[in-house]
């Protein structure tokens, strides 16, 4: 829709586009009284577990979020050295 | 070197934001690197303005926390590849910024970027007075209106005062951006001029800002008025502020809006 907009000029009205991504944003955003949207959590949980495994290097994390109004993308995408994750897990048992 | 230019105006809802993203996104283009920081903690805007908003997974706080590398919380502007933004957290409380944490944050910034645009808060609280602490340059963003210009004369007086450059005797370059301007109004007396302005504040004009449709359009799409139109009245204001930054001479004009046929019959059909 949006592409739609952009591809018929700048002279298209832009108040539908505001409104989108209002909905959007706010979706996110609302009725959480502050406690963080399910891509958050998700985001620092993975984080967590992968941490309590390997020492985590935050230089070799890369996270990435896109909202969308029905799916929303979180791609992490984690380095994990072999010889540290061994070790780690051979202290953990 | 490295410059920390701070936006700043004590008044809310005269164009801080707006005017961050506008002007950060026309030093881009000349090819400067650039940063625009959001210094309000639970109100953050900035993302919004830049078309941002769905992208953010990190934010300033983090970096100052320790919870993220500032790689990570830091978004690349999809236009410009020059153009980068730290977005402010939107759920943490105020107190979590801290003199240290942003004193890292910027120090660091100076080292990959040429310019780090701080975009302050409302208000002469914590966020405000972090945003301007570190700056080397100002600029004030003022409307033509009572009391926009008697905040602005007192951010002006913390800038002398309470930034790290006035406490070791240097000063913050201070630099007056009007915005919202409509020379008609001024010109019947119903609004401040420029000239009452200037003389009330005493500080060195950047630019004006047409009082303008375009700025509504631009933050509506979520892309800065000099990108979405450059060509529109406030773009080229904003655009000949960024020149006279850079040390250019350009001489004082209100842009005024070029309308074609195409705007004329759009604008009838509007109204």
């Amino acid at each position: 829709m949006m592409n739609l907009i952009r591809l018929f000029g700048s002279r298209a009205a832009s108040a539908p586009v505001a409104r989108e991504r209002l909905q959007i944003l706010l979706s996110h955003e609302r009725g959480r009284n502050g406690a963080p949207d399910l891509l958050e959590l998700l985001r620092s949980e993975i984080l967590g577990v992968v941490s309590r495994h390997v020492e985590l290097d935050p230089e070799k994390i890369v996270v990435r979020m896109d909202r969308g109004k029905f799916v929303s993308m979180l791609e992490v995408d984690i380095e994990v050295p072999n010889g540290v994750q061994r070790s780690k897990m051979a202290a953990a048992t | 070197m490295a410059k920390v230019l701070v936006v700043t105006s004590g008044k809310g809802g005269v164009g801080k934001t707006t005017s961050t993203a506008a002007l950060g996104a026309a030093l881009a283009q000349i090819g400067q690197t650039v940063v625009v920081i959001d210094f309000d903690v639970g109100l953050r805007n900035l993302d919004l303005v830049m078309g941002a908003e769905r992208r953010v997974v990190f934010d300033l706080i983090n970096v100052t926390q320790g919870v993220a590398k500032l790689q990570q919380a830091l978004i690349r502007d999809k236009r410009l590849e020059n153009l980068w933004l730290l977005p402010a957290s939107q759920t943490r409380d105020k107190d979590a910024l801290t003199d240290d944490g942003v004193k890292r944050v910027i120090a660091e910034l100076k080292t990959k970027f040429d310019w780090i645009l701080c975009d302050s808060p409302a208000g002469i609280e914590r966020g405000a007075t972090l945003a301007m602490r570190y700056a080397d340059e100002a600029i004030i963003v003022t409307n033509p209106e009572v009391s926009s210009v008697r905040d602005s004369d007192r951010i002006i007086g913390m800038l002398d005062s309470k930034t790290v450059r006035a406490e070791r005797g240097e000063r913050v370059e201070k630099h007056l951006l009007i915005t919202r301007y409509d020379s008609a109004r001024a010109a019947r007396g119903e609004m401040l001029s420029i000239d009452d302005v200037l003389e009330i504040l005493a500080t060195p004009l950047l630019g004006i800002v047409p009082e303008s449709q375009d700025v509504l359009k631009a933050s509506n799409v979520g892309s800065p008025v000099t990108l979405n139109n450059a060509a529109s009245a406030p773009a080229r204001a904003y655009i000949d502020a960024v020149r006279r930054l850079m040390g250019e001479t350009v001489p004082m004009t209100v842009p005024v809006a070029r309308k074609s046929l195409m705007n004329r019959l759009l604008r009838r059909r509007a109204a």
